[in-house]
């Protein structure tokens, strides 16, 4: 695209069905063998999904379940694999990826004014990774599931009689695909960023991604070797981890959570960045305290790798021990508040304009406020102990994976999807949706802390009766946010056929993916970038004819031939 | 990112995406340092288990050590640096469009390889042979060398520990029944082995100073040092096959990109003075060369 183009046939309306990257080739194998990192981006993104519906299913048939106390649908065994599906499917084929791979992949090349990512091969790579890593997950759980839990702790995992080897590959499997995505992303971060786009010009997604990466890399191949001792337990005895050979089954719990609370991050920390770029857009203003937005992002990588131990609290760590991790945890809320605080003066005295990807704004700062600040409440070593292992803890990550990354994978979706696929899905039924999203996530989890906080552990498969009531409306809140996601596929398929097509900035952005056609031409841009402030939304303009945002000054952001030197 | 333009005659090699052949290359050895990195971690999770072992149990790690042949573990370390060496050269040579000589450095350094996987081999089989394996199939049996080794009572075997290193050998039965076996700390009469039939070799418990494997024989017999089998002495070899197999893979892994390189060279990917294929192969090969060097001193130099 060239911006003379834009000028002058208004081009960004556009007809859907001129050449773009989605029409660039056809067949099936056209797209699994691209090196394009928007189609890899669309096939995670199609992948993820699907993988988010399954997980889906497995929490509502835990949820039905457990509507009534005693035998209601299933077998306790059966409710055993169950939640051990819905925790490892949504956890390691849907979240981990689900911001960097899909949206990411979509979204970083086109912020950079590049036309790839660094290492398109590896990308592709990394897809079909997780093809295998998913393919052996669903072998597991046809040839009968697994039922430790999603963290495989040890002894149980290497004594209990279901999938557990074909389940730990896959993951392995899966986690390559997540350190080459990583991988990839600091690469491209590092060496293919335009002209002018100096590291605090970055948007403040690309921070994300990139400190996301970093744990990717860091902390994955951990994940890795434990699960590699895991199968070579059951399949060969190696007795590392198992106490009657000598082993010691607590070095696991070390282990896995070394990996697993940086994964944790792994998830939230692209969701902030989500947020950051959408807070500025849609309240019409800078973006307040970049620097403490970028910096805090790289403050929370570093602080995950000191984490861990504190989901060891009662696992016989040492009094010393305990109180490190707990400071360790505590710090944590400060780089975190700092983003809240300045996503908030970000809003102070803005023009907010409520639309779908706003509202998902205003949820993720409610929900994770509650999320983090539960946080505090688990690390505090004294309440710990009583809040182990309960619902509490049940809703504390939910709060902070689904109310955090969950919702601002919504708000990115909706916010990046007319440049995904060049159509606008009905903003009338786009909040209805977040609403009842909104609505029922709160019913099914607030009352997770209540019950939590009044003793109910967690994973069980019964309930005393006082508890009849919190877990009902439970229930039936899972239900309203099943309604909610059911609407959302509803109109977000819908525009795909039929939607009013997209113009190249429908929001008011000054990033600069948004300076290409909706969708994007195969290779992305025509011409090199000048980068400029990736928040300066006073340089655009409301253009009725298009119904899109044009520049005022075009030639501002564009590298003269031959550079600047 | 520089801004010019290659209109037509720019080098082959040099995907769309990237503006110049250096951009490209910086970008190939980041992304080979940060998944080098990740070995690293890798290996980093068995080297913390070595330490955390180790640290809590020291015994088991200076009676295992006696098993592993030094002397092939050095030839081992020699033979990887010198492929080091010729790998590192071959870079050069790419650099310098010597295409003859690359190839020649590549299948020295493949020779190596397979050197050293064979001497692997040998040393594998006689822990194999010996029962010296992973803790569920740790069940070391004697050589005929090993005959003053051997700690007999009346068919009834103990070691210093017995309580807790029979029971998945011979003495499953009196655990399973919860006899309690008393260590024997007093003298017991040394039976040689060549009295004991080939059908009695499975009755007999492990020695307390253990067979010796490929182990030179003045090793073995300095009984001063030689401590008695410790309890456990079995993780010893659990994380010895985890860390050398693990290992292996990757010189197995390294092998095949070699031949793949071989290829390369073939189809004449070398011939324009493109080295970054064979330089990031040599990266990577260092890392498994230094891998190496960290095991042989962490597993074999105890003492």
């Amino acid at each position: 695209m060239a911006v003379d183009t834009l000028a002058a046939d208004g081009a960004a309306v556009g007809n859907p069905n001129r050449a773009n990257y989605l029409n660039t080739g056809s067949g099936v194998l056209s797209w699994l063998f691209t090196l394009d990192h928007k189609r890899i981006g669309v096939m995670y993104l199609v992948a993820i999904t699907t993988s988010f519906f399954l997980g889906g299913v497995f929490a509502l048939l835990v949820r039905t379940e457990l509507l009534t106390s005693g035998p209601t649908i299933m077998t306790a065994d059966t409710y055993n694999r169950m939640f051990t599906l819905h925790g490892a499917v949504m956890i390691f084929l849907f979240i981990i990826p689900g911001i960097p791979a899909a949206i990411g992949n979509f979204v970083l090349p086109l912020m950079l004014g590049a036309k790839d990512v660094a290492l398109p091969r590896l990308n592709l790579t990394s897809f079909w990774f997780w093809m295998i890593g998913a393919t052996f997950a669903l072998v597991s759980i046809i040839v009968g599931a697994v039922d430790t839990g999603w963290t495989f702790y040890t002894p149980y995992s290497t004594t209990t009689g279901t999938a557990v080897i074909t389940m730990a590959l896959g993951v392995f499997i899966l986690g390559f695909s997540s350190i080459f995505t990583g991988l990839n992303f600091i690469v491209t971060i590092h060496k293919m960023r335009p002209e002018g786009m100096t590291w605090f010009k970055m948007p403040l997604f690309l921070w994300g991604l990139y400190s996301t990466a970093i744990i990717q890399v860091l902390a994955t191949p951990i994940l890795g070797i434990t699960l590699l001792l895991l199968v070579a337990e059951r399949a060969l005895g190696v007795g590392i981890f198992d106490p009657t050979l000598g082993g010691d089954p607590v070095l696991f719990q070390h282990f896995f959570w070394f990996y697993s609370h940086p994964a944790v991050y792994i998830m939230i920390l692209p969701a902030m960045g989500i947020i950051s770029e959408l807070v500025s857009v849609f309240s019409g203003k800078h973006i307040f305290g970049y620097k403490f937005i970028a910096w805090s992002s790289i403050a929370i990588a570093l602080l995950s790798f000191l984490v861990w131990g504190h989901h060891m609290f009662t696992s016989g760590q040492s009094g010393i021990t305990n109180m490190i991790f707990s400071a360790l945890t505590f710090s944590v809320a400060i780089p975190s508040a700092v983003k809240v605080f300045n996503w908030l003066a970000t809003m102070y005295k803005g023009s907010i304009r409520l639309a779908t990807p706003m509202l998902y704004v205003l949820s993720f700062l409610f929900l994770f406020a509650i999320g983090g600040l539960t946080g505090l409440f688990l690390g505090a070593l004294s309440v710990d102990i009583h809040l182990h292992d309960t619902y509490f803890v049940v809703a504390h990550f939910h709060y902070v994976m689904f109310g955090g990354t969950v919702i601002a994978f919504l708000g990115g979706l909706h916010y990046w999807w007319p440049k995904m696929f060049g159509r606008m899905y009905s903003e009338k039924w786009g909040q209805v949706s977040a609403l009842l999203i909104f609505v029922g996530f709160n019913l099914t989890f607030f009352t997770q802390f209540v019950m939590g906080s009044h003793g109910m552990p967690r994973r069980y498969y019964n309930y005393v009766e006082e508890f009849t009531t919190l877990n009902q409306a439970s229930t039936i809140g899972s239900y309203v946010l099943a309604l909610g996601f059911f609407i959302m596929a509803g109109y977000l398929v819908h525009s795909l056929f039929r939607g009013k097509p997209a113009p190249s900035n429908p929001w008011g952005s000054a990033t600069l993916e948004w300076e290409t056609l909706s969708p994007p031409v195969a290779h992305n841009f025509d011409h090199d970038f000048l980068a400029g402030d990736p928040y300066d939304i006073d340089s655009l303009e409301y253009d009725p004819a298009t119904q899109g945002w044009v520049r005022k000054d075009p030639q501002s952001i564009i590298l003269p031939e031959g550079g600047t030197g | 990112m520089t801004a010019q333009h290659h209109d037509g005659g720019h080098d082959p090699n040099l995907a769309h995406h990237f503006e110049s052949m250096d951009q490209q290359r910086q970008s190939t050895k980041l992304g080979m340092w940060l998944f080098l990195a990740t070995e690293i971690l890798f290996f980093g999770g068995l080297f913390v288990f070595y330490t955390v072992y180790r640290g809590n149990h020291p015994e088991i790690f200076v009676f295992g050590a006696h098993f592993l042949d030094t002397a092939l573990g050095a030839l081992n370390t020699v033979v990887l640096i010198f492929s080091s060496f010729t790998i590192a050269w071959a870079v050069r040579a790419a650099q310098l469009k010597q295409i003859k000589l690359l190839k020649w450095l590549i299948i020295a350094t493949m020779l190596c390889a397979f050197t050293f996987m064979g001497v692997k081999y040998v040393e594998y089989s006689a822990k194999w042979k010996h029962g010296l394996l992973w803790a569920g199939s740790y069940n070391p049996h004697l050589d005929h060398e090993e005959t003053h080794d051997v700690v007999a009572v009346e068919g009834e075997v103990h070691t210093a520990e017995a309580d807790v290193e029979i029971v998945e050998i011979d003495e499953v039965q009196h655990v399973a029944e919860g006899e309690f076996v008393e260590p024997i700390v007093t003298e017991v009469a040394i039976e040689p082995v060549a009295e004991v039939a080939d059908s009695d070799r499975s009755t007999i418990a492990p020695a307390a100073e253990g067979p010796g494997g490929l182990a030179t024989p003045e090793a073995v017999v300095a009984e001063d040092v030689m401590p008695v089998e410790p309890a456990n002495a079995r993780i010893f070899f659990s994380i010895y096959f985890m860390m050398t197999g693990l290992h292996g893979i990757h010189v197995l892994a390294g092998i095949a990109i070699m031949f793949w390189l071989l290829h390369c060279l073939r189809r004449g990917d070398f011939d324009t003075g493109h080295f970054t294929k064979i330089d990031m192969l040599a990266l990577y090969w260092h890392v498994v060369d230094i891998i190496w060097i960290y095991l042989f001193l962490l597993l074999y130099l105890i003492d």
